[in-house]
């Protein structure tokens, strides 16, 4: 399974998160902002950092780079794209995840490891844990405050869209203390902390992010067996 | 020269801790009598010829402002010096 993790002029976590789908057991693919192939990547991740200098808001200029364009397209196709940090604020500027993400409530950066509740595994990106479940991965963000209007928060949660929560503390005035959510199809999902700084003891305060990629394996493999069954027939 | 000038504001809902910030910093200056401060963005656009106002309307839409959590005001501006006085 190919993973392509796309560079953005300003992309900080690009590195760790090809490190983390290559532990996960993924051939990584770097993608280039500026190219709109995908080079048949199975899926995307979108890493951490600050593209385009955050100017004007972040990832509203990435939003718009050549790669990017493809990646809609695909994503709305079902390819499966996972958003961390800075690359959940370009999925929501490409109005592929609903809401938006200000400046913390605090104004402060905050950088810790913070618990999470998962509670949507029913996604790409999720599936390898359980409902539930409580995992430990480091957040780092000044702008991580989740915010929508109060009729697609309710959806957010009546769908099951409410990937994971944070627990023992909001860091940043996240609306419902959400952490990530995900598509009506499950296959693109934004997250504010970061998975991939929790793969290896060494590092990370667990290796509870793992199961980020892991579960886009499962569910691309999952894919593709439905897809030879079906050939079959 | 004519400028199109675009006003994005946060939306009247949506928390502006910038702001916040900003009000509670107010009674250090002696200023005792603010109930709100809220921070935008003015963002200024001059076009090669004449202003096109649906081009500044879609670049705001598309670009400049995010709908989620934004407003925007658009306005011709016909002198840019007299703006300065």
């Amino acid at each position: 399974m190919r993973i392509g993790v796309v560079t953005f002029p300003g992309s900080l976590d690009d590195g760790d998160a090809a490190r983390a789908a290559r532990i996960a057991g993924a051939d990584v693919v770097r993608l280039w902002h500026g190219d709109p192939d995908l080079h048949g990547v199975d899926a995307v991740v979108l890493p951490g950092g600050f593209s385009y200098g955050d100017y004007l808001r972040c990832g509203a200029i990435a939003r718009f780079a050549p790669a990017m364009e493809s990646i809609i397209d695909a994503a709305r196709g079902g390819l499966p794209v996972l958003g961390i940090c800075n690359g959940f604020q370009i999925l929501c500027e490409a109005h592929l995840l609903p809401g938006a993400l200000t400046r913390n409530q605090h104004l402060h950066f905050r950088n810790r490891d913070q618990w999470l509740r998962v509670e949507g595994t029913n996604t790409a990106w999720s599936n390898a844990f359980t409902a539930g479940q409580e995992v430990l991965i480091p957040v780092k963000n000044g702008e991580g405050c989740y915010v929508a209007d109060e009729r697609t928060l309710d959806a957010l949660e009546a769908e099951g869209r409410v990937v994971a929560r944070y627990i023992r503390g909001n860091p940043n005035g996240s609306q419902r203390d959400i952490a990530a959510i995900t598509n009506e199809a499950g296959n693109v999902v934004g997250i504010m902390p970061h998975p991939e700084h929790a793969v290896e003891a060494l590092t990370g305060p667990s290796l509870d992010g793992l199961g980020f990629f892991t579960s886009v394996l499962r569910a691309l493999a999952g894919a593709s067996a439905g897809a030879n069954a079906g050939g079959h027939q | 020269m004519a400028r199109v000038v675009v006003d994005v504001m946060l939306k009247p809902e949506i928390l502006d801790p910038q702001g916040q910030a900003v009000a509670n910093a107010l009674p250090r200056l002696g200023v005792d009598n603010v109930s709100s401060v809220r921070i935008g963005r003015r963002i200024e656009i001059e076009f090669a010829g004449a202003p096109d106002l649906d081009r500044a309307r879609e670049i705001a839409d598309k670009l400049l402002a995010n709908p989620v959590i934004e407003d925007f005001t658009i306005n011709v501006h016909e002198d840019a010096a007299a703006e300065v006085a």
